[in-house]
């Protein structure tokens, strides 16, 4: 019964990781161009821009 | 670039390439940002796959000053940094060498920061976190969880929920407020009271320590309506941003040529009236003005609707957007840039969708029905447990179990869906569309109005009589007429392409008189090519309108030659006949020109030589006899009637405003594509009306569970999910383009492209 009152913190934590992330990659500018990153990794050479 | 406008030019097989931008419209399309570092964006349609950014992006980094260049796949649209030292890079150069065609993109566009969608993206994300931790809370109190267990669990998921249903469900509070606040009613209404009701009720009981609490319902009612939102706002912002991404063809600005004859290029803005400006072949007339020196030929096609270019000289008028083709002039600016003709049509734009009635969406409509009836049967569920036992807790709690449970979920989904996967099959047909209403509009048509020049043809001449020709003259003329770009010699060019490698001719000297046709030396003679008065000192019969080629003066062969139809006009024709549609063409060219098309299409009805005015005058009157018209047109003055129209739909080639106010925008040159969006149009129709069938059935299964008081938080997940999981199912039958032999992507991709920063 105990468990109960750490797992739940820690699942709603990892959820909650999970939103965090989300927003960041969104502001981050990670979904501005699906269809180039799925083409991009089929190239070694391309360095991250500055 | 001399200071006199020459009367002849001398021109290569070079003036068929569109005009590169000049440094100083490249750097008027850049914008500063910061450490004296330009950004400029250019728009490359042609970008297809990890290939093409490849090349383009190590090109462009070779270049002088090129600080970073980074392309961006789903927009088709590359953004250039580079160091200011003077002079910009030439990129559009470069790309052409590289292969690709690229246009500069419109920096105030480019720069505007479109926080919609992140918004929409950030709130779902939100819901989804809440729905999803609510329910795999909820789980354990349906598995059997009791007393203060149960408690704790429901005092989190409200605690989760609250800041969830204000962050998250702001969207359809504000809407509904609004829709209230002028006294009508929408489909966030009947939502909105729901969420509320479900996330009081559920706090009270929790509050109370008894068994229910719809928080899990709340939040997911939220999730699965965002999506929907979300989804049609993609759509619509993909297709803004396709449209944006077509070239231009109204010029940002002009060469000015000051007091001492000096040359100095100006923003659009910046041009005053008494303004002398240079318009070379090739470039599109910015303000309107008056030819002060020089001939040329005037394409006015995407002004009036003539086919024909007009020979101008000084002291014709000129509007804005019409096309100089085959010589330079010096032209006086009689016109700011918001007075010109454009600002004009801009103004009878504005009168027609002013005095255009407000178009309903299907589901607003359908809403206006399904608020009164839900609320009132909850309503009368409340008053029926109130007379049967008494209890006000149990009463209200059925009655707001009827609310969730009527909760227009697969209702909110029904209509989007639908309308997303037809998007997303125009799309692939290279159709844009610019919201899901148009599509609604679209199934309606009953009339469909044409305009001539640009829309039923393409705007290009083809010879007609190449039969007659004898093939020497043919292949002589064709070499000659490759020196020009003036749409007459095109059109003989392309009737024999190879003529230089076949003819064995060569011309030593080539000129051209701006107006009156083309000159070369071969092995001593001279031949011409151009209108009878001047190729013919021959003594036969001179008809003004055909095109001779002469050696010498005496005539070889004369060219008749017409506005080329559009490939797929004839079939589109038969399809919209027998789908019993009624159809009219509308144009601003000449009777006989009109009559010719007219006839080949065998459309009965037509009127020539129309003013912009009068074609809207025409759609306004078939609109109050009760049709439902599609206008198809593509010219400047064919935008008031678009605007007016009940649907609209333009081809990428048209003026720059109409297009940006077309309900759909077709790719291809093809006017088939017309019918193929009437006919998704159509499908997608019956798919909405399908999937009103499974909600409302939804409902006639769902409410009567509700009302006897069965409806437990557990029941009304899974019903509430599986309805929208038919629906969403149901949408995706949708079909598009019959196959061709070619591959389509397989399975459904969030179409999440070009999300703003």
């Amino acid at each position: 019964m105990s468990d109960f009152f750490y797992l739940i913190p820690i699942s709603l934590a990892l959820g909650l990781a999970g939103l965090v992330l989300f927003l960041w990659s969104l502001k981050n500018g990670q979904y501005e161009d699906l269809d180039g990153a799925s083409e991009r990794i089929l190239y070694d050479d391309d360095m991250p821009s500055q | 670039m001399t200071c006199c406008t020459p009367t002849t030019v001398i021109v290569s097989a070079d003036a068929f390439r569109q005009p590169t931008p000049s440094a100083a419209e490249f750097r008027l399309a850049s914008r500063s940002i910061g450490d004296g570092i330009l950004q400029t964006e250019i728009s490359v349609p042609s970008i297809h796959c990890g290939g093409c950014i490849n090349k383009i992006e190590r090109g462009l980094a070779k270049l002088d000053g090129v600080q970073n260049v980074r392309v961006n796949l789903s927009s088709k649209r590359l953004a250039l940094r580079w160091l200011d030292q003077g002079t910009p890079p030439d990129a559009i150069g470069a790309l052409k060498q590289l292969g690709y065609d690229g246009h500069l993109f419109d920096p105030t566009e480019a720069a505007t920061p479109d926080g919609e969608l992140p918004r929409m993206l950030r709130a779902l994300a939100v819901a989804a976190f809440a729905s999803m931790n609510i329910m795999s809370l909820s789980v354990s109190v349906w598995a059997g969880a009791e007393g203060s267990t149960r408690n704790i669990l429901h005092w989190i998921c409200a605690s989760i929920a609250l800041p969830a249903l204000i962050y998250s469900g702001r969207l359809f509070y504000q809407s509904a407020w609004r829709a209230l606040r002028y006294g009508q009613t929408n489909m966030d209404v009947p939502i909105s009271i729901g969420i509320a009701a479900a996330f009081a009720l559920s706090l009270y009981d929790t509050y109370h320590g008894y068994e229910h609490a719809y928080f899990d319902a709340a939040t997911s009612l939220v999730f699965f309506l965002l999506i929907g939102r979300t989804l049609d706002y993609v759509m619509r912002e993909r297709t803004r941003t396709a449209v944006k991404g077509l070239a231009q063809l109204s010029p940002r600005g002009a060469m000015t040529i000051n007091a001492d004859g000096e040359y100095d290029y100006l923003a659009l803005k910046q041009i005053r009236p008494g303004t002398r400006l240079l318009i070379t072949a090739g470039e599109r007339v910015p303000v309107d003005c008056a030819v002060e020196r020089g001939i040329s030929d005037i394409d006015f096609s995407l002004v009036t609707g003539e086919s024909a270019p007009r020979p101008v000289e000084s002291g014709a008028a000129l509007q804005a957007g019409t096309l100089n083709i085959t010589g330079s002039l010096v032209v006086v600016a009689t016109a700011v840039a918001d007075d010109s003709f454009l600002a004009e049509m801009i103004r009878l734009m504005e009168a027609a969708e002013s005095g255009k009635s407000v178009y309903r969406h299907i589901a607003d409509r359908a809403s206006r029905l399904y608020a009164p009836a839900v609320h009132l049967t909850s309503l009368l569920s409340f008053v029926g447990w109130m007379i049967f036992q008494g209890d006000v807790h149990q009463a209200a709690t059925v009655a707001i179990a009827v609310l969730i449970i009527t909760c227009p979920c697969a209702l909110g989904l029904a209509v989007p869906m639908v309308q997303v996967m037809a998007a997303r099959r125009l799309f692939e047909s290279r159709i844009m569309v610019k919201d899901g209403s148009a599509m609604e509009r679209l199934n309606e048509i009953d009339t469909v109005v044409f305009d001539k020049t640009g829309t039923l043809t393409l705007g290009q001449m083809q010879v007609t009589n190449i039969d007659e020709i004898d093939p020497r003259a043919l292949s002589m003329a064709a070499e000659l007429a490759s020196h020009s770009r003036h749409p007459s010699a095109r059109a003989i060019h392309a009737a024999a392409p190879h003529a230089a490698a076949h003819s064995g001719s060569h011309f030593d000297q080539v000129q051209e008189f701006p107006g009156l046709g083309l000159e070369g030396i071969s092995q001593g003679k001279v031949y011409r090519l151009g209108r009878a008065a001047f190729a013919r000192k021959d003594d036969g019969v001179q008809i003004p309108a055909e095109t001779v080629f002469s050696c010498d003066g005496r005539k070889l062969a004369s060219f008749v030659l017409s506005d080329r139809l559009r490939p797929g006009a004839h079939s589109l024709v038969e399809k919209l006949r027998q789908a019993g549609i009624v159809m009219e063409i509308i144009s601003g060219d000449s009777e006989p020109a009109v009559r010719e098309i007219a006839d080949q299409l065998g459309i009965p009805n037509y009127t020539a030589g129309i003013l912009p005015g009068g074609k809207l005058e025409r759609i306004r009157m078939l609109t109050k006899q009760g049709r439902k018209v599609l206008m198809v047109g593509d010219g400047l003055n064919d935008a008031p009637a678009l605007m007016a129209a009940h649907v609209s739909m333009a081809p990428a080639t048209a003026a720059d405003v109409g297009r940006n106010n077309a309900d759909f925008v077709f790719l291809q040159d093809s006017l088939e594509t017309v019918f193929l969006a009437y006919r998704i149009a159509r499908d997608a129709g019956k798919l909405i009306r399908q999937n009103f069938v499974i909600a409302i059935g939804y409902n006639v299964v769902a409410l009567p569970v509700a009302i006897l008081g069965h409806a437990t938080p557990f029941v009304a997940a899974i019903a509430m999910s599986l309805s929208s999981i038919v629906v969403v199912v149901n949408a995706l039958r949708l079909k598009g383009e019959p196959m061709q032999g070619k591959t389509k992507p397989l399975g459904f991709k969030l179409p999440l492209e070009g999300v703003a920063k």
